[in-house]
């Protein structure tokens, strides 16, 4: 049995300390975050843990009206692609949901996080998100 | 090869029940059966689409219920599918495969799902359960979030300004709503016009409510067959030609999300396995769960070139008059989407095409038609092509 090599819970602890871990694949070069159990790009499981840069583009987004339960409406969705390659997905802060627009696409975001408590209706672990700030 | 056919379809009204999903899945399981001329004892195995009917009716591992609800004998394995949206294609897909293969020559597959009893709040957190529960779900993203992310990735990828691109999306559902007054099994059966989406409440920009189709209640079954042992006991049996189904990881690993690997392949398969390409489809029933999907998905299966959908939309391509007409039965928008059993309500509206008995929304001499349905964040696509026989 191999194990897993960057579990959610170290990926959290990274965010947590300000670093953004992922994985580096040893054989095509490319990262993975965040992390699976192979590489994303060429399904090698020869990676090394590695902590990406937290600046990257605005690709797509959404204003959500209507959240799930929990969540407090309206805030902004966004996939951003990170300087190394990989996408991910997270919530735009710090900006006004009323000024989103597709201006947004392609402006350049710096990547945090943010502690999600664990669901009181479900027997879910403590979450977090990766938010984004334009620059 | 064994050829594998369809006998007959059963289906409820959709719309919101009072009735059980094990009731409802009796109505039209008993009706697939009746159109089918055979009996449920005789019944090899038996398939079901149920996503959520643990959180709507606090109930799990229904489909051995189902079975015994209807009289199957305790010889038939009866086994729940579970792909999100997809789920009843899935398991049509799987009877098909196994009745082909031999390992059976009668079985049923089909979908019963409640998910109106949940109302609005409870009904979009289960359903965004179906974003990567780690790395997606804490963003709050839902599925009319995930199709917002969709239509603005599409205006930018292909230049096209917004509110053109929402003309288009608008006309989607316009067109669907037009075919669903015609569909006396309909959820809803009322026409809209373009101002009727554009000056609904946003959802989840830019789709506005008559962006979404809705949360239904209803069940559809389908009995499938071995051609050559029971392909006589009916007047138009229809072929299960080809079929497919693809996988694809967390949005964040897609990154075009107006191109979903899942459905490009899935439906490479189904075209491969029929023989058959996308200008021998005369009839498309596909996974509009928002108008932009639909946008999307007529590209991904070859219907039209990638970036060109929104004009041929708007040119009237997909009307039930136009070049190749799509969604007869409504859509999901119209017609409703009761998830667990979507899949098996567009094979039912293919097969009652294929055999000319769609009353008013009829499609002109269909031969050949395309069932296409989508699971998660595009996690799951699967695709039937379903020819007269």
């Amino acid at each position: 049995m191999s194990s897993y090599p960057l579990t959610f819970h170290e990926f959290k602890q990274g965010l947590a300390e300000g670093r953004l871990l992922g994985l580096k694949c040893l054989e095509c070069g490319a990262g993975s975050v965040p992390p699976s159990a192979v590489c994303a790009e060429c399904g090698s499981p020869k990676l090394e843990k590695n902590s990406f840069s937290k600046d990257g583009l605005i690709r797509t987004f959404t204003v959500i009206r209507v959240g799930p339960e929990g969540f407090e409406a309206p805030y902004i969705v966004a996939l951003v692609e990170l300087n190394e390659g990989p996408w991910v997905l997270g919530n735009l802060v710090e900006f006004d949901a009323a000024a989103a627009g597709m201006d947004l696409i392609n402006k350049r975001v710096t990547v945090s996080s943010k502690g999600i408590p664990p669901d009181p209706g479900a027997a879910g672990v403590e979450g977090v998100v990766l938010t984004f700030e334009l620059t | 090869m064994r050829d594998v056919v369809i006998l007959g379809v059963g289906m409820t009204k959709f719309g919101i029940s009072s009735l059980s999903q094990k009731e409802m899945f009796a109505e039209a399981a008993l009706e697939a059966l009746q159109e089918s001329q055979v009996k449920a004892r005789d019944l090899q195995a038996l398939f079901v689409g149920n996503v959520l009917g643990d959180f709507e009716e606090g109930q799990i591992n229904i489909a051995p219920f189902l079975a015994a609800e209807i009289g199957m004998r305790p010889e038939a394995p009866a086994t729940r599918f579970e792909s999100a949206c997809a789920s009843a294609t899935v398991a049509v897909r799987h009877a098909a495969l196994l009745v082909r293969s031999g390992e059976y020559d009668l079985v049923m597959a089909g979908g019963t799902e409640r998910t109106a009893i949940m109302g609005t709040p409870l009904a979009t957190k289960t359903f965004a359960m179906g974003s990567h529960s780690e790395y997606e779900r804490f963003s709050g993203i839902t599925f009319p979030g995930v199709f917002g992310m969709v239509a603005h990735q599409y205006a930018a990828k292909y230049g096209i300004p917004l509110e053109s691109l929402k003309q288009a999306m608008a006309k989607v559902a316009v067109k669907n709503h037009k075919n669903g007054v015609l569909n006396p099994l309909a959820h809803f059966r009322k026409e809209i016009t373009v101002d009727t989406v554009l000056q609904s409440p946003m959802i989840a920009d830019p789709l506005q409510l008559f962006d979404c189709c809705p949360f239904s209640d209803g069940a559809a079954a389908i009995v499938i067959a071995d051609a050559e042992r029971f392909g006589d006991r009916v007047e138009k049996p229809i072929l299960v030609a080809g079929t497919g189904q693809g996988s694809a990881g967390p949005l964040y690993r897609q990154k075009d999300l107006t191109r979903m690997a899942a459905r490009e392949a899935s439906a490479k398969q189904a075209y491969e396995e029929a023989g058959l390409g996308p200008s021998d489809i005369d009839v498309i029933e596909l996974h509009d769960c928002f108008t932009i999907a639909e946008v999307v998905a007529l590209e991904m299966l070859g219907i039209f070139d990638f970036g060109e959908a929104p004009e041929a939309i708007e040119r009237g391509d997909t009307a039930l008059d136009g070049k190749i007409p799509v969604n007869p039965s409504g859509g999901l928008k119209a017609k409703g989407h009761p998830i667990g059993a979507t899949g098996a309500a567009q094979t039912y509206e293919i097969v009652k095409q294929l055999r000319g008995e769609c009353g008013d929304r009829q499609v002109k001499d269909a031969k050949v038609g395309l069932v296409d349905t989508l699971g998660g964040d595009f996690g799951t696509v699967c695709n039937l092509v379903l020819r007269r026989y």
